[in-house]
């Protein structure tokens, strides 16, 4: 006896609510947009520049006592919280403390490390300090530069690579899937204030390759079938490529998902955020294969004419 | 019809177990570990019984490369340091001057008397006393420039001249200055670098980082701050004759002269009026060791080269009675009286050290000082506890990952469904035998990345799959379903690993750190899924299926 997710021939039809489904999308876009812009995102110092400084103690975490202790150091914007994570063992107390890059100091400055050290084994002599990073405020301007090249360029070399093996709809709509993933995901991060830092651009750009992965996936089936049924209407061949690639895709998503959760609940808290991206960006970017990728190719319809010269695709029988 | 030539399959499985044995040694980390490092010792020469002992750990024909452990996993000190190039352009300008002052000297009829004066930064002026001798002047000064050989310039000097007024203007060139950033950086990297070897850290990362950043990563060390004692300073030496003290820092010397103060902080306030040019520098130690005084206090003892000791020794025979002063970065740390002349090449500074201090002053005067101070502008500290518990959390998230994953897939395709889990279990000791065989770095989203990879790995043998039952329903028999399937699930495979590889290629350029290193486990993990996915499972499938010859099928 097998398990099967989905019954061997499946005949959902799932462009039927492809406006609503669309609109949704476009809905969470904007929204996501609407946060990003008014609550903002909860940036690392890999972007603000500052410092941030793990604690543990076998003493419980007293924010309020480390607060009044770093207060006389007039730090500017003190940001402490408490971490807990199921992997601690029962007398790990752990707080996350992030100052900001100290006015004027183009580079990092040890001295403010230490007197904050200093001050926090004031209030708890057993306290040490299992990670410090600082990062100046010239590194991080570059970070941010850096990230957004990063995330560009992947966006381009997915649009050119489709473009090269597919058609320029194919493309279009894979990168407006593709887009809509990454703002998605930045909506998230507004809307829960995770910490948003280098690792989570890792992230995304990983989340981009699954999705991408999912969308080409479907496309190939379609472009198989494209050939085979040539005077079906578009939206029946592609409801029958989503159909018939359905099993696969819950599948796989089904297995990344699980694996994410053993990661998500057993690997600690230090890359928490940076699994959570890609936990959401799989979801995420399983949906908008189908609804909007596709969505996109069915607006803006494929040219089926074998005689026209932008119709078929010159590199799509390399190899494969 | 379902065939794989038998050199195929020779090759397919010399490959599995390549992979295999590079990665053995993982699972024996500690142990490899100092079996490697005691192999290093004994091809340096130096054996201890230690070391000897630990050579016997591993046996040396089989694979001893290990996958590096990053700084997040291992802990240990980051540092991203900015050289500033543009010191040394104002010691370079500096060197000029004696040429300078004997070039216009030459000229003294056109352009009479000559004095250097006080100048910020990098340009040497000099003002004389017949401004219409100017044109010769910087004639003169102009005959001095040097041409320099680089790939765009054709005829570019070292020098600039120029002359407005009574004031003559000396700088470096845009060429020069070139060449000279290039110059800084490489000694400012063999300096770190020897003061990180003689600190005897183990596999130092030093990496220049575009035009002017060095970045430095010592595992095992305790604190960013240890580290940045050892390379943040300068440790520019230098003797030099005491003209006089003061206690006013607004002192006016002459241009020849230096103002500098004192270190010792019982002396506060005090200042000492020195000859500018130096003696004898850093740069003519061959030695130099911590060591304690007469009195027990720390102290570094220091050797000269012969040119250094010969210097030395003509100066303190000439200067019996009188003082000299030992500056270290901009401070006077000591200035003793000369005795009796000092011509045997050795002496010790005795400074207001404390033990570390001093050790740290050895192994930074042994090294030689840098040529150009650092900026720090970005330092990470990471505890080797957190480090463990992150490997301790990864290695449990991926055995309930593959756990959980081979369930689900034996679950779904039964016979096949383990197939795919023998080919997972490959793909495994294939990224960490292959991480291993470049050196590549294991980082905590590493982990995350083989993890990811676990869970993605599978879809290249669920798109086979998937497509082996659509081709059974057509009933064309087993055989051939399977053959169809893989050829079919062909193009949706490469497609799909090639968009994923080129977003892991995105960010190895332009990550760093442990971004890069996630960078390289993702890759990495794409081409082993990929090759076990399409070969070696279908390897599985097809031995099975000629040894049982099926009539039917259950996928």
């Amino acid at each position: 006896m097998r398990l099967r997710l989905v019954p061997q021939e499946t005949n959902f039809d799932f462009f039927r609510f492809r406006n609503a489904t669309f609109g949704a999308s476009i809905v969470a876009v904007i929204a996501s947009l609407v946060l990003w812009l008014t609550v903002g995102l909860n940036f690392g110092i890999d972007f603000l520049g500052g410092t941030t400084i793990r604690t543990e103690s076998a003493a419980a975490v007293d924010v309020g006592a480390y607060r009044a202790a770093l207060e006389p150091l007039a730090l500017g914007d003190v940001v402490i919280s408490e971490v807990f994570d199921p992997t601690f063992a029962p007398d790990q107390n752990v707080a996350q403390i992030r100052v900001q890059a100290q006015d004027g100091a183009e580079a990092v400055t040890s001295d403010t490390v230490a007197s904050i050290e200093a001050a926090l084994q004031g209030v708890d002599p057993s306290i040490t300090f299992p990670s410090v990073e600082s990062v100046g405020p010239k590194v991080s301007g570059e970070l941010v530069t850096t990230a957004l090249v990063a995330l560009g360029a992947a966006i381009a070399a997915m649009l050119v690579y489709i473009w090269l093996r597919f058609e320029w709809q194919f493309a279009v709509g894979a990168v407006a899937a593709l887009v809509h993933d990454v703002i998605l995901t930045i909506g998230i991060f507004s809307l829960l204030q995770i910490r948003f830092d280098l690792a989570t651009i890792a992230a995304l750009l990983t989340v981009l390759g699954y999705s991408i992965n999912d969308t080409v996936v479907i496309f190939d089936r379609l472009r198989e079938n494209l050939i085979k049924f040539k005077k079906t209407p578009l939206i029946e061949v592609m409801n029958r490529s989503v159909n018939e690639t359905l099993a696969r895709t819950l599948m796989t998503s089904g297995t990344t998902l699980l694996a994410l959760i053993a990661l998500l609940v057993l690997g600690g808290d230090v890359i928490r955020g940076f699994v959570f991206a890609i936990f959401w960006g799989v979801i995420v970017g399983t949906y908008s294969s189908v609804y909007v990728a596709k969505n996109v190719v069915l607006m803006l319809g494929v040219d089926r004419d074998p005689k026209s010269p932008d119709a078929g695709t010159q590199f799509a029988d390399v190899d494969a | 019809m379902l065939q794989i030539e038998g050199w195929k399959r020779v090759l397919i499985t010399l490959v599995c177990l390549a992979g295999i044995l590079l990665a053995v040694p993982n699972l024996f980390y500690d142990r490899v570990e100092r079996f490697n490092d005691a192999e290093a010792a004994i091809e340096a020469g130096v054996t201890t019984p230690e070391d000897a002992a630990d050579a016997g750990l591993w046996p040396g024909f089989l694979p001893s490369g290990l996958v590096n452990l990053g700084l997040d996993l291992r802990g240990g000190a980051h540092l991203l340091a900015e050289v500033n190039l543009a010191d040394v352009y104002a010691a370079r300008v500096d060197a000029y001057w004696p040429e300078v002052r004997d070039a216009l000297r030459g000229v003294r009829a056109e352009a009479g008397t000559i004095r250097r004066q006080e100048s910020a930064g990098d340009a040497l002026v000099v003002r004389i006393s017949q401004p219409e001798g100017m044109a010769a002047a910087v004639e003169a000064v102009r005959g001095l420039a040097q041409p320099i050989q680089t790939l765009s310039g054709v005829g570019s000097t070292d020098i600039e001249v120029s002359g407005a007024g009574d004031l003559l203007t000396l700088t470096l060139s845009d060429a020069e200055r070139a060449r000279v950033d290039e110059q800084t950086m490489q000694q400012s990297l063999e300096v770190i670098r020897r003061r990180v070897d003689e600190a005897g850290t183990r596999e130092p990362t030093i990496q220049r980082q575009g035009a002017d950043r060095i970045l430095v990563q010592v595992p095992g060390i305790g604190s960013a701050q240890e580290l940045k004692d050892l390379i943040g300073s300068t440790a520019r030496l230098t003797f030099h004759e005491v003209i006089g003290s003061t206690g006013d820092p607004e002192a006016r010397v002459s241009a020849d002269q230096l103002l500098v103060p004192v270190a010792d902080p019982s002396r506060q306030g005090e200042l000492r009026i020195l000859e500018r040019t130096p003696v004898v520098t850093g740069d003519d130690l061959t030695d130099a060791q911590s060591a304690f005084d007469q009195n027990g206090r720390p102290a570094v003892t220091f050797r000269f080269n012969p040119a250094g000791a010969r210097l030395f020794g003509a100066f303190t025979s000439a200067n019996v009675g009188q003082p000299f002063a030992v500056v270290l970065d901009g401070e006077v740390v000591t200035d003793p009286v000369i005795n009796e002349p000092i011509t045997g090449g050795s002496g010790q500074i005795t400074g207001n050290f404390t033990v570390e201090e001093a050790n740290v002053l050895g192994i930074t005067l042994r090294a030689g000082a840098l040529p150009a101070e650092l900026t720090f502008l970005e330092e990470r500290t990471i505890g080797p506890e957190l480090g463990q518990d992150s490997i301790d959390a990864g290695q449990v998230a991926a055995l309930v990952a593959m756990g959980a994953v081979v369930v689900f897939m034996v679950l779904s395709y039964g016979l096949f469904g383990a197939f795919a889990t023998v080919a997972l279990g490959l793909n495994v000791a294939l990224i960490f035998g292959l991480l291993s065989l470049i050196g590549g770095t294991l980082t905590l989203p590493g982990i995350a990345g083989i993890v990811l990879t676990i869970g993605m790995a599978v879809d290249a043998n669920v798109l086979v799959f998937e497509r082996i039952r659509e081709e059974l329903r057509t009933a064309k028999g087993p055989a051939r379903a399977i053959e169809l399937g893989y050829e079919k699930a062909l193009s949706a495979i490469v497609d799909a690993n090639v968009t994923t590889f080129i977003i892991a290629v995105i960010l190895f350029a332009l990550g760093s750190g442990p971004v890069r290193g996630f960078a390289i486990t993702l890759g990495v993990g794409i081409l082993t899924s990929a090759f076990t996915a399409i070969f070696v499972t279908r390897l599985l499938v097809v031995m099975w299926f000629e040894r049982r010859r099926p009539k039917t099928i259950e996928v």
